[in-house]
């Protein structure tokens, strides 16, 4: 099952890269750099998809104290840090011909920033706890915290300044895109989170056999 | 015993510890001043350059001496063997929650206080003018800074390395608070009114009201064990 999900992940990566490179047209002012867009975005869609699941994860494990729910938290939560990395680092090297700047205050990039400390922060508390329940219960605690500070990060950093371009494709009315273009984005977006799902599963697997290691 | 009655308990013990030890406070007064020296020696007498930075130094100094009031007051309760004691204590632990926040947030608006007098008197500011405005944001800044504060620091009291592990999970979360509340004093100490920045006040009320129902409901789980 975890086999066939990590085939189709790569399948999905593969047609991604294909419409990326081969069928999406290259952008008229960009250029060839634009196409970064089929890593960045996806990459953090991915980013607050996980923390999402992370939230739900963790009021699960507060309420029920399953076990699974918080394997499910700790995996996702990695995951997610892993995908803010890439948005971030896919950000910079998009940034640097565009903007001409590696790294720029604005308000979105400050936050995404934000959001990958927060939750460098979240997987810190698991370490730092001797007792695993106890470093769950923590953990799911700033897992809840973190996911409700994120729209106030959000808003503060927006009213703080803003540079970067408004949304491109969800926004009221029809999308604006070439729909090569917006169909080689959806290809990633689905490879992307199909990837996710994979790393995901196997992370949850990892960590019941290292807790039935060490029990 | 009723919420409230329970959670002036846990507040007044608090309040009375402090006032027979003068543990925390006289060592944080003395950090405040300290404070002082250090934005001194670091900016330079220039007073043209400490009135542009001044909400910001300002926030600083509150945030460094918060992150060592805050992260005291749970320790101390492990230090004292006291933990337990909260652990029994019947009923809701969100009345704990609550009178140990009122106790640290006493304790941050105090030293606070000092410190904006003490800036005003060495940096000869004259900020009286301004007062009111600034106990508003100063006021709304702290609650949310007190609130997350409360329920981290009784988590990370349990944790190793619990000095390093409590600024770093407390500051990222509060990056909403400080931008706010800086934003909100800059234009405070510039003479114009609170209205000016009322969406920034919104935003520090909503944060103030999330965190303090998230520590009200989840302070359970982490009291636990």
């Amino acid at each position: 099952m975890t086999r066939i999900l990590g085939w189709l992940a790569i399948l999905g990566l593969l047609a991604g890269l294909v419409m990326g490179f081969g069928v999406a047209p290259r952008e008229l002012t960009q250029g060839n750099v634009q196409r970064i867009m089929y890593l960045h975005v996806p990459s953090v869609w991915v980013a607050y998809l996980a923390f999402a699941i992370v939230f739900v994860a963790s009021l699960v494990y507060l309420a029920r104290r399953a076990p699974g729910a918080d394997r499910l938290a700790h995996a996702s939560a990695e995951v997610g840090v892993l995908f803010t990395g890439i948005t971030i680092a896919s950000g910079a090297i998009w940034g640097k011909p565009t903007w001409g700047t590696w790294w720029t205050w604005d308000a979105r990039l400050t936050s995404v920033a934000i959001l990958f400390v927060l939750y460098v922060g979240y997987l810190l508390v698991r370490t730092m706890v001797d007792d695993p329940e106890r470093g769950a219960r923590y953990a799911a605690v700033v897992g809840i915290v973190a996911a409700l500070d994120i729209p106030l990060v959000h808003f503060s950093v927006y009213w703080w300044r803003t540079l970067h371009q408004p949304p491109s494709l969800i926004k009221p009315g029809a999308p604006t895109m070439p729909p090569e273009i917006l169909v080689a984005l959806l290809v990633n977006f689905v490879a992307f989170t199909l990837l996710y799902a994979y790393f995901v599963v196997k992370r949850v697997w990892l960590l019941e056999r290292e807790q039935e290691a060490l029990a | 015993m009723s919420f409230a009655r329970r959670a002036w308990i846990v507040a007044w013990k608090d309040v009375l510890v402090e006032r027979r030890s003068k543990q925390t406070t006289g060592t944080l007064l003395f950090f405040a001043v300290l404070l002082l020296f250090v934005f001194q020696f670091t900016l330079g007498p220039d007073r043209e350059r400490l009135t542009a930075v001044l909400p910001g130094v300002l926030w600083l100094g509150f945030i460094l001496a918060g992150l060592l009031g805050l992260g005291r007051t749970f320790v101390a309760e492990c230090e004292h063997d006291c933990w337990e004691g909260l652990l029994l204590a019947p009923g809701d632990k969100g009345a704990i929650y609550l009178g140990k926040l009122a106790g640290n947030l006493l304790l941050m608006l105090a030293v606070e206080a000092i410190l904006v007098a003490l800036f005003a008197i060495f940096f000869n500011l004259d900020l009286v003018g301004v007062l009111p405005g600034l106990a508003v944001v100063v006021g709304l800044g702290t609650l949310g800074f007190a609130a997350v504060g409360t329920l981290f620091g009784a988590m990370t009291a349990h944790t190793r390395a619990r000095e390093l592990l409590f600024p770093v999970l407390l500051l990222p979360v509060q990056v909403p608070v400080l931008l706010a509340t800086v934003k909100a004093t800059e234009a405070v100490l510039a003479g114009q009114p609170l209205a000016s920045v009322a969406h920034w006040l919104q935003l520090l009320v909503a944060a103030d009201v999330i965190y303090i129902v998230i520590g009200l409901l989840s302070f359970d789980f982490v009291l636990e064990g």
